[in-house]
């Protein structure tokens, strides 16, 4: 069985009896049939934000480190000793807190983490063009054709980056392999902190068999109760269906389930995926039901979503304020707009709207904003007959970003930003 | 309560009202429609809150009473129907509604006839009579252009007002998106001189329109500032009007373009659709680069590739380029029934004017694109 070494990149044909390199003596070794053979990968940076601030402050190293917004926000990253507590990525921080007192609470440097996460990311595609990112720290890999080029199987080139990543920007990544992306993703996770995992084509439905049908990449919580109610809880309870019954019973998603149960995607890895959404949200310190106090948290989220659609060079046609109450419910609320737009005043009418028919009376811990079904810049903010100004707004929302490029974000603002009271902002 | 009716009689009448009914309703009495009979008349009506229709059709009614029954339903039965049938309702003590015709027996739960929401009997002072063929026009020429954005829901139906084209009294109808107006005129109906100006939701005008595609005669509009009612045949219709400031759309219609461009309607919209083929999906833009002589659509898309047609025009002005949205452009040449439309254009940011070289009574507005 190929076998290769994570630390010297030695491709040995049988695993060695001592389990160790008999070229560098490490114990980091990966044995699996289809070892080279494999060209799809998974790539999965380990707890990424909390390894970003362990790396930038040493003093860090050894302690429960959490990365999450205030007393009141959620775990946005937790460092592999804050697991050991029990504290995991999306948990609301006053429980994280409670199981963990002692953990240093980081605020999220994003800016930070974003050029950490484009450095990786360029290391990516510098193997191949066929990187399709899924978020800031992990990103799907097709390295099929690499070899002459790298001199070795994609399963040297991974091991190669992982340890380049490791020794040049001391960030730890977790790498899964397989000849799918849904495979790929499933093996980045069995194997974290600093992982290797291989899944092979010809052990994958062995493989899933016992495993939850929530594994299945698109099986969310409503389809997991209806399988349920079917008596679909394992993967390989749906082995006994046609592929036919599923798609009857299920449309697209029923192709899906069919093929992914015996571990089938055919899926390409696409370094283009558009991007579907673009938002922004924040957690309040505490909850709020006045609807003047929840417009002021709107604005600037609607500030911040325009700034990311001008960035991207995208507009949305569909406006979307999500909230949630005191009571963890979420409650999302949408609106269609005529023309697309990137324009912060459009996003906050909209949002507006949307929030004074929701607010009820009722606490909300959350706000957020959003905009979908996005399409080009250039048809953005088409001028309209009655609102000859808003081709304007848009000019002078361009300016304003310029300058706050050249300035930083505080040179230059709305007045309605300034009735947010906020440190040293004091209305005017 | 009983009657019989003829299937195809009964069939119309509920395809009249039927529509009106939500396929998902929050409040259960809305998904049902109102019987009455007496009188040798059978009643149907269906309402959402906003809008009613109501319509009368002869039946033999052998016990006067009424209920009410689920709408789809019921029309789903009668549709099945083989045609010919005769139909026979009744009510029993049970409080089912029982339906029979030929073979076919139907039991239908029903609702008590005293929850089925009434729309109040509120006076509307001004009343005037209008042409089934003038109302037709009157909704085609303006509808394509009522805005579906929630936002600005006073944009959300057809701007109805008397106002004065020069010295005549018209009756005017409008409705805009903010990307395209569409204005159409009549003389003013006597009885309409006073009239406040209202807007007409969107569905109420979808709904009135189907209905009067096979109404010849005239009908009769009634109004007040909240409410309007059209009645024809043995069909009245009440809706509700859209509580809302209509915007000053006279300032938006350009007065001084000086750059007029008359084109063959039918060959300049065909020679639109097949560019607009290459636009991509979401802007639809396409691009008129007018010369004297000749006009040169094109449109180009970064997926797709790009189109390029000349259609002959009627033009002596200096060379100008200016963008549109494909299917404005072909919604308003599709009213244009005559064979010459005349654009008047400013320069490429600026409202263009369409009209119809032989027909007066509409008027089109269409903002450019960047493109």
């Amino acid at each position: 069985m190929t076998t290769l070494c994570r630390d010297c990149f030695s491709l040995l044909d049988e695993p060695p009896a001592d389990g160790r390199c008999p070229r560098c003596r490490h114990r980091r070794l990966v044995a699996h049939p289809e070892l080279t053979a494999l060209s799809i990968a998974h790539l999965d940076c380990d707890a990424f934000y909390a390894s970003v601030e362990k790396r930038d402050d040493p003093s860090l190293r050894d302690k429960p480190v959490i990365v999450g917004g205030g007393h009141r926000g959620v775990v946005s990253a937790a460092c592999y000793v804050a697991r050991l507590y029990g504290v995991r990525s999306a948990m609301p921080m006053f429980k994280a807190l409670a199981a963990c007192p002692d953990a240093v609470v980081i605020k999220p440097n994003m800016a930070k983490y974003r050029e950490a996460g484009e450095e990786i990311r360029r290391r990516m595609r510098a193997l191949t063009p066929l990187v399709e990112p899924l978020s800031i720290d992990e990103a799907f890999l097709d390295l099929t054709g690499t070899e002459k080029l790298h001199h070795g199987a994609p399963a040297v080139t991974l091991a190669r980056l992982a340890a380049e990543i490791e020794r040049e920007l001391s960030l730890t990544v977790s790498i899964g392999l397989s000849c799918n992306k849904f495979l790929a993703k499933i093996a980045s996770d069995l194997d974290k902190p600093r992982g290797f995992a291989v899944i092979g084509a010809a052990e994958a439905k062995d493989f899933l068999a016992d495993r939850p049908v929530s594994l299945l990449w698109g099986v969310g919580k409503a389809l997991n109760a209806s399988l349920e109610r079917e008596g679909i809880r394992r993967i390989r309870d749906l082995w006994p269906y046609e592929e036919a019954e599923l798609i009857a019973r299920h449309g697209a998603m029923g192709r899906r389930l069919y093929r992914m149960s015996r571990g089938l995607d055919d899926r390409r890895v696409d370094p283009d995926a558009p991007t579907k959404s673009i938002s922004a949200e924040t957690t309040f310190d505490s909850n709020l039901s006045d609807p003047e106090a929840l417009l002021a948290e709107l604005w600037p989220l609607c500030e911040t979503v325009a700034r990311r659609l001008r960035k991207a060079g995208l507009g949305g046609r569909t406006v979307t304020l999500k909230l949630k109450t005191g009571q963890f419910r979420n409650i999302t609320r949408s609106r269609s707009l005529s023309s697309p737009t990137q324009l912060a005043d459009i996003l906050y009418r909209e949002g507006k709207a949307l929030l004074l028919a929701a607010a009820d009376g009722t606490a909300f811990r959350l706000i957020g904003i959003g905009a979908s079904e996005l399409g080009p810049a250039a048809e953005a903010d088409q001028p309209d007959l009655l609102e000859p100004d808003r081709a304007r707004r848009a000019q002078v929302a361009r300016a304003v970003e310029s300058v706050r490029e050249r300035l930083g974000s505080e040179a230059i603002t709305r007045g309605r930003g300034l009735t947010r009271p906020g440190p040293g902002k004091a209305p005017r | 309560m009983k009657l019989t009716i003829e299937r195809a009689a009964l069939l119309r009448s509920l395809a009249h009202v039927q529509s009106v009914v939500e396929r998902r309703n929050t409040i259960p009495i809305l998904s049902n429609v109102l019987i009455e009979a007496q009188d040798g008349r059978l009643g149907l009506t269906a309402t959402d809150m906003d809008l009613t229709i109501v319509e009368q059709t002869d039946a033999a009614v052998a016990t006067p009473g009424a209920t009410t029954a689920p709408a789809h339903t019921l029309y789903d039965i009668i549709r099945k129907l083989p045609d010919g049938a005769e139909v026979e309702l009744s009510t029993g003590g049970d409080g089912q509604l029982t339906l029979r015709a030929g073979r076919s027996n139907f039991n239908l739960a029903t609702l008590p006839r005293e929850d089925f929401p009434t729309a109040g009997t509120t006076d509307l002072p001004h009343s005037f009579e209008l042409q089934a063929r003038e109302a037709k026009h009157l909704i085609d020429r303006t509808r394509f252009a009522i805005s579906t954005e929630e936002t600005r829901y006073y944009l959300n139906g057809i701007y109805l007002h008397a106002a004065k084209s020069g010295e005549v009294p018209v009756l005017r109808a409008v409705a805009t998106d903010g990307h395209r107006l569409a204005r159409f005129e009549m003389p003013l109906p006597s009885g309409a001189e006073d009239m406040p100006g209202v807007i007409v939701p969107r569905k109420t005008v979808n709904e009135l329109r189907k209905l009067i595609d096979e109404v010849d005669g005239s009908l009769t509009v009634s109004l007040s500032e909240t409410r309007i009612r059209f009645a024809f045949g043995a069909t009245l219709l009440t809706s509700k009007l859209i509580d809302g400031t209509f915007p000053d759309y006279e300032r938006v219609i350009p007065t001084g373009n000086d750059k007029i461009m008359e084109v063959d309607c039918k060959s300049f919209a065909e020679a639109v659709d097949r560019v607009s083929t290459i636009s991509s999906e979401k802007s639809r833009a396409v691009k008129m680069s007018v010369a004297e002589g000749a006009v040169t659509l094109s449109a180009t898309s970064p997926e797709n590739g790009s189109a390029e047609e000349d259609v002959a025009i009627n033009y002596s002005g200096p060379t100008i380029e200016i963008g549109f949205n494909s299917r404005y452009l072909l919604d308003i040449a599709g009213q244009i029934e005559g064979d010459g439309a005349e654009f008047a254009m400013a320069d490429a940011s600026s409202p263009t004017l369409v009209r119809d070289v032989t027909d007066s009574s509409a008027l089109y507005v269409l903002m450019p694109m960047r493109v």
